[in-house]
């Protein structure tokens, strides 16, 4: 077909071409724009008492092995708790666990952990295991502040906070862990967590 | 220029001006000013935030000042988005947040797009 001058039309957009590339645009903005809300307070709490409830029990054993044990399956225990407490919160809010802002939470959250898990079994290899209350807690908590700019603001404050903690522990590694790891993985959860249900929803 | 100012007379005619589609979605309304592209993304980035500052937004949007300023003008005249300007320290900042009308017209512009969407794949 040609126009009024002559020049060949291009074939017109469809009409449903441009509703999807626009709810695209829509959803698109969104992700960008939004923040990851499905940080679970109520499973953050939860966690806590979980920690408490860990460190009580490693308390009494004197050997590097079993200690490490529990607290690598209290490790599992927080992550499932922390996992199903986020799903369940974002299926709540109508909102995929996995979307941009929840991806991009993933992705800065991840790194800090891996080098935990390093520095772990390096620092265990090494007969050093007295750091390792400190290197959990500081690199659990630089997961979260990182992590956290990205969420709401009660999150990257907590990890500020596990942060002191971690760094407290390493600086006077003649602490006890236990009670390190209680107040930081217990106490700082429970806390943080109260706070992020009450003012976040759950 | 007549199709310009005619464009430009439309616009002016505010968010009550609803142009039929024809297709089979046409039954529908579809809002104008939600419909251009800038304007869309203001009220997307604003629905899942509580309050958005100008330099957010035009980062976000990938705009410049001068055209954010117009469009997000054009939403507040329509009442779909409010403003508040304050200083931090000596720093004017101005603070855009979404409407219960706002959000209704984003609702109903989703909707839209949806049908739409749905009419062509029922044909």
């Amino acid at each position: 077909m040609l126009g009024a001058m002559g020049v060949p039309r291009s074939k017109p957009v469809e009409l449903h071409a441009h509703a999807m590339d626009n709810l695209r645009y829509i959803r698109g903005t969104m992700e960008r724009a939004g923040s990851f809300t499905a940080v679970p307070g109520l499973g953050g709490v939860l966690m806590g008492s979980t920690a408490l409830v860990t460190a009580w029990i490693a308390t009494p054993f004197r050997g590097v092995g079993h200690w490490m044990t529990i607290w690598a399956i209290e490790c599992f225990v927080g992550i499932l708790i922390g996992t199903t407490a986020a799903a369940m919160k974002s299926r709540r809010m109508n909102s995929p666990l996995l979307n941009g802002p929840g991806r991009k939470f993933l992705a800065v959250f991840s790194p800090a952990i891996f080098a935990g898990v390093v520095l772990t079994i390096a620092f265990h290899q090494a007969d050093l295991s007295w750091y390792l209350p400190g290197i959990w807690l500081l690199l659990y908590g630089t997961a979260v502040v990182s992590a956290g700019w990205g969420s709401v603001r009660a999150v990257a404050l907590m990890g500020i906070c596990f942060m002191v903690a971690g760094t407290i522990g390493l600086l006077m590694p003649e602490l006890p862990g236990d009670v390190l790891l209680a107040a930081g993985f217990g106490g700082l959860h429970i806390v943080f967590g109260t706070i992020i249900a009450v003012k976040h929803g759950g | 220029m007549a199709g310009k100012q005619n464009a430009v007379r439309k616009e002016r005619r505010g968010p009550e001006f609803a142009v039929a589609l024809t297709a089979p979605a046409g039954a529908q309304k579809l809002d104008r000013l939600v419909h251009e592209r800038l304007r869309l993304g203001i009220l997307s980035a604003l629905s899942v935030n509580e309050t958005l500052a100008f330099n957010e937004l035009k980062k976000l949007l990938e705009t410049t000042d001068g055209n954010l300023s117009v469009h997000a003008r054009k939403l507040e005249e329509a009442g779909y988005i409010s403003c508040s300007k304050s200083f931090e320290g000596r720093m004017p900042k101005t603070e855009y947040r979404i409407t219960q009308s706002g959000r209704r017209a984003l609702e109903r512009y989703l909707d839209h797009m949806e049908s739409l969407i749905q009419a062509m794949r029922e044909r």
